[in-house]
């Protein structure tokens, strides 16, 4: 690739300025961190939108569990738990002398609070199903809380580590929206609508100090913008980088630190499998072979992104490669086609979210389409106009989209949901496996689930999103990995 | 914003005009304006726009839908590319010449069609506004004024989101800022006429307003409205770059030269000639339009022959 | 001249109020929930009507438009569906970052236009003259948009002096806020400043022809003096008109140019609060806009009627 003629015309310039930031930067007890989502609220237990968690998760509210960046549950507020036989029971011992930012204490009656406001007729969580199981909590003492289930769920622990579940106190709960109070090391200070969110450090926190003094995290939408924000140095970090095609400049630039990791996001071209033409299992499967998968990771993620062949996280023990059961071939796909009874293709659209993803995903997979006479009309839409129309009303065709959350190939199961994928054996595997508390069997039956997906080409299986981690070189203990939403700032520090 | 204050700041220059119009001048009009340079380095950039715009449809170096991603990003000859790809290629490795030919028809196609509904809604209403009394024009005004309160973008960005993002819509946005333009401007001119003689002789033997309108007061202020059409096609093509930079215009797989730009933001010091090349054809065209409808403008005024001559 | 005020001022209320009726319409058309976008894709439906009742979604169109007047006339109007806080409170954060930007860009091509258009005025037909034209002509046909990135690109990437983008807020002290501000706004005014040029430029030249200015020199006034003292004080009143207009459109004209410095003004608040489908947001920022160019247009007109007596009767026909 041709050298940056720009910057290389000026590198004098550029270095006099850059090494006057660094001398300056080496005092840092404060992190500056991009984020290119602003949340709408602060309260993680009543919304959906994944930078609420950034903000909070870990650093404002703590849950009883908790996520590390492997994806492994650790003890948070519950410093150990126990698991009854069959599954139904766990028992949580609760930290002793824990207070909320306001000074209340923190006990099992503020745990028994949380769930069940949670499981609340009119609860706000975005994530009620995950909690479905719990029948009931006990606050048996003050550090003991009961959790009764009605079926067994082996994903609890991992689910209780969400930001959906953190701890809130009755006092407070209502404000978090406004002014979040919970246990973590940090505290809310300040919040710029549009603009910045300050957090401080919590001088009274119950467990190890962390060792920033502060936290601003800044909300820079536009991808072109964060880029120019890294490169001026307005910004330490962006855990999240929005435009893969930037990050050869910053591994480029030795003031940066350049992190791909992995995601939950599975980044898939969504079809409604209930409307024709796309409900013959011949047309999806004719696409499968038409879409050249490695061409859109390189076209449209600039090469960062892993494929996938089902709807799977390949880093997950149980993931299947199954990337090679319709291989990139445009004349058995113009043959599947016209054996489907289009030997000329067809006219379709494709709705596409704002993400980079899609938009240029769209145009790629359009252009791989035409090539087997599918014509699609691309249709751009926010995301405002997504969930209603393509999410709830199932009104589209197709469309791309990256699911984030960690372990979802369940949502096939829902015959409601907007694939409109109906299996039965399907439906029976998933009801077997979250039933399974053996995790070999479970993957076992999981590899089994994301066969039926690949035979059914369901979806277009396209990439595991990666996660593209930019940070000042000096800044150290970010999450190199995303299992779930969050910016964990516990770890964080600058070198010495 | 610029792009409307534009307008209001040229429709003051032409609307000043409109106070002094006199009507179609002289037969040599046309021929002055051929040896003017401003008319014709305008006229020349305006009619190679166009020529490239035209061609586009029958012929492009390369298919704009040809993606070819491991040819991507390649520099445009001047920064040391090959003549395969004269200004080089995008980030789908798709030949940025042909990129901007067809953006050309979007860019211009926009904009002409926004002015064909700016002109076919306004010029009548001004006619008929400077045709009848205070009950007719008194309204037709304030809606004008009512549409102009709005600023363009805004305007354009509310209806899009509220009816879908694409070329239409934003050709109906741009095209409802221009009608109260042509209004005012046709409405001021067409007073002015309806003093003239000829006009009261029309009159009196016995013709309407509309044939009159159409027979004598249009063709006298016809002029007057190219030269404010040439500003609101170039106002046009800078909107129409807006819209698709922030984008809510055109949509692939169509280019134009605003959804150029707005792919080439994160690319810009990657492959700097991805904002270079679309932003200078919006630049070329513009300067194209706005010299050739400044010279006409100058070339219409009396005032300016008068002050040529005394100063 | 009273009466030519209160017409005009009941002019201008008709048209806000009839604004407001036309903004309030196309919003109810907007598409999306603003509960669907604040609960996400598993809520339930219960949930979701909730989420509606609260945000008073459920009450009648007509409902909303009479508290959304009526809390527009007493400062109160309600809270943004998005952030929970109420939309005065945005506006307020906001202006005070839309404002001083659009004055500081009003400012620059102002202090750049008039020096540059009496230059032109005075050494008319020169070299200076066609080159000063000429320049001007370009920076009429750069859009803002472009001129923005590309200064980006030269300041804050390459040279690293100024920063990218993003607004520090004025209680970090006035030189970062300032700083901040300054890419913006000459990619805002440099376009502006070659317009305003070009009028001065036609303005000066017409006025050096009137008889006073004849006189002026024949009283055996320096060449300069007659210049600056009589040609731009009179040459300035249709400059000022324009400048006026243009102040109205510069804060509209934020909104793509505050996004891409990501700078938190009423230009990246409506932007995005059409994308979050924050329609009570959207409605009363929109309204404030389109009133801002009413009132401008006002003074505009007031001001032109002080100066100029003939056009109370003449701008009333048009």
């Amino acid at each position: 690739m041709k050298k940056l003629i720009l910057v290389s015309l000026s590198a004098a310039l550029a270095a006099t300025c850059a090494t006057a930031a660094f001398a300056a930067g080496h005092t840092k007890t404060g992190v500056s961190i991009g984020l290119q989502l602003e949340p709408p609220h602060l309260d993680p237990t009543a919304g959906a939108a994944g930078a609420i968690d950034d903000v909070t998760y870990a650093n404002v509210f703590e849950g009883l569990t908790r996520i590390n960046q492997n994806g492994e549950v650790l003890p948070a507020l519950a410093t150990s738990w126990d698991i009854s036989e069959d599954g139904l029971t766990y028992v949580f011992d609760l930290a002793e002398g824990v207070t909320f930012h306001d000074g209340t204490s923190f006990d099992a009656e503020d745990a028994k609070f949380s769930l069940e406001r949670i499981l609340a007729e009119d609860s706000e969580n975005a994530q009620k199903a995950l909690y479905a199981a719990i029948e009931s909590v006990e606050a048996t003492n003050a550090t003991t809380l009961t959790v009764t289930l009605d079926k067994p769920d082996g994903k609890l622990l991992f689910s209780l580590g969400w930001g959906d579940a953190v701890m809130v106190a009755p006092e407070s709960a209502d404000d978090n929206k406004a002014n979040p109070v919970g246990t973590g090391p940090f505290k809310f200070a300040e919040w710029t609508k549009g603009s910045s969110l300050t957090l401080e450090k919590n001088a009274e926190y119950w467990s190890d100090d962390v060792a920033l003094e502060s936290a601003t995290f800044r909300f820079i939408s536009d991808p072109a913008a964060a880029f120019n924000a890294m490169m001026s140095g307005d910004l330490d970090a962006f855990p999240n980088f929005p435009a893969p095609e930037n990050i050869i400049q910053f591994e480029a630039d030795p003031r940066f630190e350049v992190v791909i990791g992995s995601t939950e996001g599975e980044t898939i071209l969504s079809t409604n499998n209930a409307k024709p033409p796309f409900d013959n299992v011949k047309v999806r499967q004719a696409m499968a072979h038409a879409i050249n998968r490695q061409s859109i990771i390189d076209g449209a993620m600039f090469g960062y992104g892993t494929p996938i062949g089902t709807h799977f996280a390949p880093h997950h023990p149980a993931y299947k490669d199954l990337t090679g059961a319709y291989e990139y071939d445009v004349e058995k796909a113009r043959a599947l086609l016209a054996e489907a009874g289009f030997p000329d293709g067809f006219e379709a659209t494709i709705k596409l979210p704002p993400p980079a993803y899609a938009r240029r995903g769209g145009e790629i997979i359009a252009g791989d389409l035409r090539k087997i006479g599918i014509d699609l009309q691309i249709i751009p839409v926010e995301w405002n106009v997504w969930l209603p129309e393509v999410f709830k009303a199932k009104d589209y065709d197709l469309t791309i989209v990256s699911h984030t959350e960690p372990l979802d190939i369940g949502i096939y199961a829902r015959d409601d949901y907007y694939f409109q994928f109906d299996n039965d054996e399907f439906d029976a595997l998933i009801e077997q496996v979250n039933a399974e508390a053996d995790p070999d069997k479970a993957n076992e039956l999981y590899a089994q689930a994301q066969q039926i997906l690949s035979d059914n080409a369901v979806n277009g299986f396209l990439f595991q999103l990666a996660k593209h981690g930019v940070w000042n070189k000096d800044l150290e203990g970010m999450w190199e990995n995303a299992p779930i939403q969050g910016v964990d700032l516990t770890g964080v520090s600058w070198a010495q | 914003m610029p792009s409307s204050t534009r307008a209001y700041g040229r429709l003051a220059r032409v609307a000043d005009l409109v106070t002094h119009w006199e009507g179609t001048p002289e037969a040599s009009f046309w021929r002055r304006a051929a040896g003017n340079r401003n008319v014709l380095l305008g006229a020349t950039i305006t009619l190679m726009v166009l020529g490239l715009g035209t061609l586009s449809f029958v012929w492009t170096p390369h298919d704009i839908l040809d993606q070819n991603i491991p040819n991507r990003l390649k520099p445009p000859v001047f920064l040391g590319g090959e003549w395969g790809h004269i200004l080089g290629t995008d980030q789908l490795g798709r030949d940025l010449l042909s990129m901007v030919m067809v953006g050309a028809r979007a860019s211009i196609g926009v904009a002409v069609v926004a002015l064909v509904i700016g002109m076919g809604i306004g010029v009548p209403l001004g006619c008929a506004a400077a045709a009848s009394g205070r009950w007719v024009s008194e309204p037709i005004m304030r809606l004008s004024d009512f549409i102009f309160a709005f600023p363009s973008l805004l305007l354009a960005l509310l209806l899009t989101a509220a009816f879908g993002f694409n070329v239409w819509n934003a050709m109906l946005a741009i095209g409802i800022f221009n009608i109260p333009v042509f209004a005012r401007i046709s409405y001021g001119a067409a007073l002015a006429i309806w003093q003239r003689e000829f006009v009261m002789a029309a009159r009196a033997a016995g013709k309407g307003s509309v044939r009159i309108s159409a027979e004598h007061i249009i063709p006298n202020i016809a002029n007057l409205l190219i030269v404010q059409g040439t500003i609101q096609f170039s106002l046009g093509i800078i909107i129409e770059a807006g819209l698709s930079y922030v984008g809510v215009g055109t949509q692939p797989p169509m280019s134009s030269w605003g959804r150029m730009l707005a792919e080439s933001q994160t690319l810009v010091s990657l492959a700097p000639h991805l904002a270079l090349v679309p932003g200078f054809a919006i630049v070329v065209t513009v300067l194209g339009l706005n010299l050739l409808g400044d010279g006409l403008r100058d070339l219409l005024d009396p005032r300016v022959a008068r002050t040529q001559r005394t100063g | 001249m009273i009466t030519y005020v209160l017409r005009r001022l009941g002019f201008a209320l008709a048209t806000l109020v009839f604004a407001s009726i036309l903004i309030f319409a196309v919003t109810e058309i907007l598409p999306g929930d603003a509960a669907q976008i604040s609960l996400g894709v598993n809520a339930t439906d219960e949930t979701l009507a909730a989420k509606r009742r609260d945000l008073g979604l459920d009450r009648s169109a007509h409902e909303r438009y009479t508290s959304w007047m009526t809390g527009f006339v007493t400062g109160d109007l309600g809270r943004s569906y998005t952030y929970d806080v109420p939309v005065t409170e945005l506006i307020g954060g906001r202006i005070w970052i839309s404002l001083p930007l659009a004055l500081l860009s009003l400012a620059l091509s102002t202090a750049i236009a008039i020096p540059v258009g009496v230059l032109a005025a005075s050494r008319r037909g020169s070299m200076v003259d066609s080159g000063i034209m000429g320049l001007t002509q370009l920076g009429i046909a750069i859009p803002n948009f472009w001129l923005a990135l590309m200064l980006v690109v030269l300041f804050a990437l390459t040279w690293r002096i100024l920063p990218a983008g993003g607004f520090p807020g004025w209680d970090e002290g006035f030189w970062p806020a300032f700083r901040a501000l300054i890419l913006p706004s000459v990619a805002l005014a440099l376009p502006q400043a070659s317009i305003l040029a070009r009028v001065m430029r036609s303005s000066l030249i017409e006025t050096m022809g009137e008889d006073y200015m004849r006189t002026a020199r024949a009283k055996g006034l320096p060449q300069r003096a007659v210049l600056w003292r009589h040609g731009v004080r009179n040459a300035l009143i249709p400059v000022v008109t324009i400048m006026g207009l243009q102040f109205a459109f510069l804060i509209a004209g934020t909104i793509i140019i505050e996004n891409i410095f990501y700078i938190p003004g009423l230009g990246s608040l409506v932007f995005n609060a059409i994308r979050q489908s924050d329609l009570i947001t959207v409605q009363s920022v929109v309204l404030m806009l389109v009133a801002s160019v009413i009132f401008i247009n006002l003074l505009v007109d007031i001001a032109y009627a002080i100066v100029d007596p003939r056009i109370r009767t003449a701008r009333a026909r048009g």
